[in-house]
């Protein structure tokens, strides 16, 4: 099922609709008060994307840079070419350690990989510690958004969920209750845990160590009470300088929620006492869309979720309609690159607004990347043969001058005596939830050249 | 071949000829008449408290602010307030029960109210996220406006630990409605001496 099938599901629920629209555009808001708060917005957003440009373009060196000052630090390094190989590094290293424990914090590169389902069925017992994640994990359902994983739920939702896997009052939807009963239920599985994963905002070459953003603070609690702790980290996460930061925490949050900054910036350069701190560098086609020049400036992204929030299609279809593990623009252009055939929906969730571009602390050029995927799609005969062929035919149309005026003739003539019944049939798509424009008597051309006279 | 070869061969195989400088970060930036008040509304924002002590010490400040907790520790030593030492159990677990934890911060940052914790006195970094009241001393001439300032002040030529704290921990994911305190400290109070 593409896009659309899976987007008409959620529309179909008018009201359900309408709240998650208004809920994100409510962050989005909120990321504008934030932004329009600071006279720098633009140059930092400007300082961001060259820094990102310079490292994907130095990426080899600074990969190795970072690897050898990790080392130093007493950290270890392993490097994973694919998901399947970052699932088998995580597994040895629980197995080899006895753990059979896992408490993880957000990682969506992890969702990418489709780490849980792999430990799980080799015996260990994950926990997902960002309240959103445990909601959706306990639901069995995947995150909608990769910094609000639950905003498609509502609070009667979680209140039923937790209800059954958590035993909290019958009907208590309040958030401040159903927070604390998750605190007090995780608080347990934080303290009887083998090991934690967390995932990595960014990797700094100079110093050789990770840094951790989160407002719960799971993350940190994680990390700092069983002895291991392994970090998944795409390779697009280096940095090269710790100064660095001082423009990306500044955009991060503001960007994300329109907080001024997380609760919470931990920045990890040695294990606890006596532990261990592994970090699991992992390709997973990003080096395929690195080769790319058209598309690699997606690899400058900050998984801010800006995009998500302000993107009209994905307020009102949500990010389950997506099918991939990031949705919202940045997932469409990280999905179509990763796997045209499957992902071939997702270009087109998009009206071309621009928003997300707008938005994007390090000014990716998303809608841009979203029109050049969708000429990808037509290349690649992927397009569906009804779209495909009603496109032939316009373009025929549209190439013949004295075709297309008498075409317009006709219909200005005839669609407006047509009745609903034969206008409005399952094959007009288009007419689905709109209604057609008045028909003028005469063309823009007519007109044109009336006035001229 | 190795997959550090391959990933690393992959790269170098797809770079492209030109590149750009690494920008300077230092770019010019707001800065804030009064910095106190900036630091104490921004970390009002994210649901913590800022204030100056005057004539107080911290053992009075605490004895009349936090007078019902059972557990309270500190990483500063010359406190009498607290009732043990933090840096003792062997396993960061036994921090737990911890009601209250006093720490020293490097310096806060009046842009976004957070401060800058590296303590090397700390043994159990686990103390800054079990405790369920977090009370953060700093001393008042150390406040900087930005980010820009603040990593000016921050290294890692060696291994360690250090964290900017903003305010206690907190969630939204309930259908966008704040809660303050999370997995974290519920309160988060920070005092200039």
């Amino acid at each position: 099922m593409g896009h659309p099938q899976k987007a008409a599901e959620f529309i179909a629920n008018n009201e359900r609709m309408k709240w998650h629209d208004k809920a994100l555009w409510f962050v989005r808001e909120k990321r504008d008060i934030a932004a329009h708060g600071l006279d720098e917005w633009e140059a930092l957003r400007e300082v961001a994307k060259q820094i990102k440009t310079h490292t994907i373009n130095k990426l080899d060196f600074y990969l190795e840079e970072f690897e050898k000052n990790a080392l130093e630090k007493g950290l270890h390094v392993h490097w994973a070419k694919d998901a399947k190989e970052h699932n088998e590094i995580v597994l040895k290293l629980l197995l080899s350690r006895g753990a059979k424990k896992l408490v993880k914090s957000k990682s969506m590169l992890t969702e990418e990989c489709h780490l849980n389902p792999y430990l799980e069925a080799n015996g260990i017992e994950v926990v997902d510690t960002d309240l959103g994640e445990r909601i959706v994990q306990l639901r069995e359902e995947a995150p909608s958004h990769i910094v609000l994983p639950a905003i498609h739920l509502k609070k009667e939702d979680v209140g039923k969920t937790f209800e059954k896997s958590l035993n909290t009052q019958k009907d208590n939807c309040d958030p401040t209750y159903l927070t604390r009963a998750a605190r007090k239920h995780l608080r347990e599985k934080f303290l009887n845990a083998d090991a934690s994963l967390t995932g990595v905002n960014f990797g700094i070459a100079e110093t050789g160590g990770i840094v951790v953003c989160t407002n719960e603070g799971n993350a940190d609690l994680g990390a700092s009470l069983p002895k291991l702790h392994i970090a998944s980290m795409g390779i697009e996460k280096i940095i090269p300088r710790l100064k660095d930061l001082s423009i990306f925490t500044r955009l991060l949050a503001r960007s994300a929620t329109g907080q001024p900054i997380t609760s919470y910036t931990s920045h990890f350069h040695a294990p606890i006492e006596g532990g261990e701190l592994h970090i699991v560098i992992t390709d997973n086609g990003r080096t395929d869309i690195l080769a790319d020049e058209d598309f690699k400036q997606s690899l400058n992204c900050i998984r801010c979720g800006a995009c998500i929030n302000t993107c009209p299609i994905y307020r009102r279809s949500g990010g389950h309609s997506y099918g991939y593990t990031i949705p919202g623009p940045i997932g469409s252009t990280l999905g179509a690159s990763k796997d045209l055939s499957t992902n071939k929906t997702l270009p087109f969730a998009c009206t071309l607004c621009a928003s997300c571009s707008n938005v994007c602390p390090s000014k990716i050029d998303l809608h841009n990347q979203l029109y050049k995927h969708r000429q990808s799609v037509v290349k690649n005969g992927l397009l569906g043969f009804k779209k495909h062929s009603i496109l032939k035919v316009a373009t025929w149309v549209m190439k013949h001058p004295s075709l297309l005026d008498f075409s317009g003739k006709i219909a200005r003539k005839i669609v407006p005596k047509l009745p609903r019944s034969i206008l409005y049939t399952k094959i007009n798509i288009w007419g689905k939830q709109r209604e057609l424009p008045k028909f003028p008597q005469k063309s823009f051309k007519e007109l044109y050249k009336e006035r001229k006279k | 071949m190795s997959s550090r070869a391959y990933i690393l061969s992959n790269i170098k195989k797809n770079l492209p000829s030109s590149t750009i400088e690494l920008p300077e970060t230092n770019i010019p930036h707001t800065s804030y008449e009064d910095k106190n008040e900036k630091f104490k509304s921004s970390l009002a924002s994210v649901g913590g408290d800022a204030l100056w002590l005057k004539d107080e010490s911290i053992d009075e400040f605490v004895a009349k602010n936090y007078p019902d907790l059972a557990v309270i520790v500190s990483t500063c030593k010359e406190l009498t307030c607290t009732n043990r030492n933090p840096n003792k159990p062997n396993t960061p677990h036994a921090l737990e029960s911890v009601d209250l934890a006093i720490i020293e911060a490097e310096f806060a940052v009046a842009e976004n109210g957070a401060v800058w914790v590296k303590n090397s006195n700390n043994r159990h970094r686990a103390l800054y996220f079990l405790a369920t009241k977090l009370l953060i001393i700093i001393k008042k001439e150390n406040i900087v406006d930005t980010m820009h300032e603040a990593y000016e002040r921050v290294e890692f030529k060696k291994a360690g630990y250090g964290l900017f704290i903003s305010g206690p921990s907190k969630t939204a994911d309930i259908e966008q409605s704040l809660v303050i305190g999370a997995h974290g400290p519920t309160s988060a109070c920070v005092i200039f001496i």
